[in-house]
């Protein structure tokens, strides 16, 4: 398996259990979507994958933290650089990549989200699809195999969800990566997984095989 | 008149030099510390603590009696200039670091993440994504630091330094007018507008 998770159980200080025992495989470029109420675990349990936070028991084998990537709710985009700055800058920090070369990636990057003559904006300058838009380029940048969606369009007007949802829609048609996506948008969910996911209280209470992407893939 | 606006201007040479000799060395200096303030090393973190305790916490002026008057007890005898710029220096460090810290602080969590899963070192991290951003919303504040350091500039005079004040007071001591006085406030007044101007550019321009 690509993604195991073993047993894995978290709680807060105060004493609230937040991952209760979970276990699932994830099959290397499967999609799998997690859903269920707030507070339910769903966030956490991402963040725990990519290393963001600490886990209790349990454990978890996941592909190196090199070949993942994370999207979240709130962008996170570095405020102070530009679109194509936030794209080249794991290129250029991490991966030692000259200036040129990076910039060349980022700009095919942001053609593939439809943002190529935005390069040179701020993210204050660009709307809440843009600006996740470029978090998308900017977490496919190191080419990863695994991407973690955290509520991508969560934080979003409504008028600007379908946006982001193609270009992770059109990432599926044309990539081969993994996908873990914590989502509210349920026509989406159902249209992109492979398997769904439905956690609540801390424990995994369903899980829903798509029937129609099984024979697909 | 003129003898006596020259004179006081010739007192503002000083002051320039020791502005610039401590702002030169306090901000990147109160960067550093301020790094070191928020690092998990909590040895570190206690010790700068504990000088910016010291140092925001005791008159500038006593701090410059401590430097001219007591260092020679020890032995080390510094020239005036050399022992107001290490007051200095020392004293602004400790605000700037402590500004610093709390713009360090303000950066929103969410920044570390999205460094940390872009594979991005702690330091990495702090160079190139937090600190830019807290220079930035460390303006205002700094400002108001960059204010107070014209005029205080003028305890100086306490150890027998021929800048702005000291000279306006032997005018009026000599002269039985208070006129040098206005003078002196207006040549305050100008230095400081000019670094209001200053910031107020630079905000302009970065503000993200």
């Amino acid at each position: 398996m690509f993604i195991e998770i073993n047993n894995l159980s978290k709680q807060y200080l105060e004493g609230d259990i937040i991952l209760k025992n979970i276990n699932l495989n994830i099959e290397k470029g499967e999609v799998v979507s997690i859903i269920g109420p707030s507070g339910g675990g769903k966030s956490t349990l991402l963040r725990c994958l990519i290393g963001l936070e600490e886990i209790d028991s349990g454990d978890i084998k996941v592909p190196d933290k090199k070949k993942m990537g994370m999207v979240f709710q709130s962008f996170n985009l570095f405020p102070h650089k530009t679109a194509i700055q936030n794209i080249m800058e794991s290129l250029i920090v991490v991966d030692k990549m000259d200036k040129s070369e990076a910039k060349k990636i980022a700009y095919d990057l942001l053609e593939k989200v439809g943002l190529k003559d935005r390069a040179d904006f701020y993210p204050k300058a660009l709307s809440g699809g843009q600006k996740q838009r470029v978090a998308i380029a900017r977490a496919l940048a190191r080419n990863p195999e695994v991407l973690l969606f955290d509520e991508p369009t969560s934080a979003l007007d409504p008028d600007m969800v379908k946006e982001v949802l193609n270009v992770i829609e059109q990432l599926r048609e044309s990539s081969n990566i993994t996908m873990v996506i914590v989502s509210h948008e349920i026509d989406f969910v159902n249209q992109i997984s492979d398997r769904i996911i439905v956690m609540e209280n801390g424990n995994i209470k369903d899980i829903v095989v798509n029937k129609k992407k099984r024979q697909v893939s | 008149m003129d003898g006596n606006i020259i004179f006081i201007l010739k007192g503002m040479k000083l002051t320039v030099n020791l502005y610039v000799v401590t702002m030169l060395f306090s901000l990147p200096l109160g960067i550093l510390l301020s790094l070191g303030r928020v690092s998990k090393n909590t040895t570190l973190s206690n010790i700068i603590q504990i000088y910016t305790w010291i140092f925001r916490g005791t008159p500038l002026l006593l701090q410059l009696f401590f430097v001219y008057y007591g260092l020679p007890v020890v032995g080390i005898t510094l020239s005036p200039f050399a022992a107001a710029s290490l007051t200095f220096v020392i004293n602004y460090t400790a605000y700037f670091c402590e500004i610093f810290r709390g713009s360090i602080l303000g950066i929103d969590p969410g920044q570390y993440e999205a460094a940390k899963v872009l594979g991005m070192k702690y330091w990495q991290t702090m160079i190139r994504i937090i600190i830019p951003q807290a220079l930035i919303t460390a303006l205002p504040p700094l400002s108001n630091e960059a204010i107070s350091l014209i005029k205080d500039t003028s305890l100086v005079s306490a150890i027998g330094m021929a800048e702005i004040l000291r000279n306006s007071r032997e005018l009026v001591t000599r002269d039985f007018s208070i006129a040098p006085f206005f003078i002196c406030a207006v040549v305050y007044l100008g230095l400081s507008t000019i670094v209001v101007l200053f910031f107020k550019k630079m905000e302009k321009k970065v503000m993200i």
